[in-house]
């Protein structure tokens, strides 16, 4: 039964890669931990989420071309007013959708 | 009068545990439901390709990964080609060391079983509610983990369901629900403004990580804006001047040394 549920070698990659990813993610924390808490390296760690979660935003939006653009103004413009992300999500994708069964 | 309270309130630890998990998990809802259609996507294509529930089950729990997931079920095939998979789902899980290096400050002062424990269960999305969270009034680690524990049943729950049913939404590009994780993340970046200063370093991030996508494969991207913005950041006050100091010693001593 266990040969059916697993390709030749897939418990072990599988096993591999998570120790990749639990090890990138506790490790990074450990590193922060073990620099200065102040001047440029703070500033760095300070600004990291903004620039992380940019880089995440900006080709994805970029890539949804004007029903993006559409959609980006929408759930901000939404957000702005209620500040429920809930409402801000169903607006994006409903504009997004009006958009592109319009166009 | 109510401060009155506040003084003879004997605060339970256990309880406001269970708090701050479950204000976690309930503002991480709109991303649990985005993360529950892609998970539903990523089940569908997994059981395409022939990798079955038990497998994608073991990534979800053991690894919870959602990008690097999709990379490895597309080489999910016979002969298992480790190396190659065990390289990619690094360069791809890169960004989660910038990421765990900005949590810092939501798990200062707490010991580190509780950092080797906690730290499992982020993903981008609860990690971007905790951070918001946090800059606006100040959180703690579980508030993340609530969140990431929200987002774990949405992501075995799509996967799993998606890998044994098949095409239940094998286009999410049909409804915009691929505009869903854009939408909350944009109005995430938005609440996280500080002001001015950010301005260099956001500017510089946008434009590298664009740069990088069109140019780089896989989510190089995400680490080059991510490492690019936050260096700016760095050296934008007094390591800018430092630096401007330096360069033209260093460029001065290459010179001497290319006449020489």
């Amino acid at each position: 039964m266990k040969t059916d549920l697993f390709i030749s070698g897939g418990l072990a990659a599988i096993l591999i890669t998570a120790a990749i990813t639990y090890a990138l993610r506790f490790g990074g924390l450990m590193l922060a931990d073990r620099l200065p808490q102040a001047g440029p390296v703070r500033r760095f760690l300070d600004a990291l989420p903004g620039a992380i979660l940019l880089s995440l935003v900006v080709p994805a939006a970029a890539h949804a071309g004007w029903a993006g653009a559409v959609g980006l103004v929408s759930c901000l413009a939404v957000y702005v007013k209620s500040k429920n992300l809930l409402l801000t999500m169903a607006a994006g994708v409903l504009a997004v959708w009006m958009f592109r069964h319009m166009g | 009068m109510p401060y009155r309270f506040h003084f003879v309130t004997i605060e339970n630890r256990g309880n406001s545990v269970i708090q701050s998990m479950h204000r976690g998990a309930v503002a991480t809802i709109p991303l649990a439901v985005s993360a529950l259609t892609y998970g539903g996507v990523l089940g569908v294509l997994s059981g395409q390709q022939g990798t079955t529930w038990l497998e994608i089950l073991c990534m979800d729990v053991l690894m919870f990964a959602g990008s690097a997931q999709f990379v490895m079920v597309e080489m999910w095939k016979a002969p298992l080609p480790v190396l190659e998979i065990a390289l990619a789902v690094f360069v791809i899980n890169l960004r989660y060391a910038l990421i765990g290096a900005s949590l810092q400050p939501v798990f200062r002062g707490h010991p580190i079983w509780r950092k080797a424990l906690l730290m499992h269960l982020v993903a981008d999305e609860n990690w971007a509610v905790t951070i918001a969270e946090h800059r606006r009034s100040g959180t703690d680690p579980f508030f993340l983990f609530g969140g990431g524990l929200l987002l774990l049943w949405a992501w075995t729950g799509g996967t799993v369901a998606g890998n044994l049913l098949g095409a239940v939404i094998a286009e999410p590009e049909k409804y915009a629900l691929d505009f869903a994780f854009v939408a909350v993340f944009a109005a995430l970046t938005l609440s996280l403004w500080r002001g001015k200063r950010d301005l260099l370093p956001w500017l510089s991030a946008a434009l590298l990580s664009l740069g990088a996508e069109q140019w780089l494969p896989g989510k190089w991207y995400i680490v080059i804006g991510g490492l690019g913005g936050a260096l700016v950041a760095a050296l934008h006050q007094g390591g800018g001047r430092a630096l401007t100091r330096l360069l033209p010693g260093v460029a001065r001593r290459l010179f001497r040394k290319a006449r020489a």
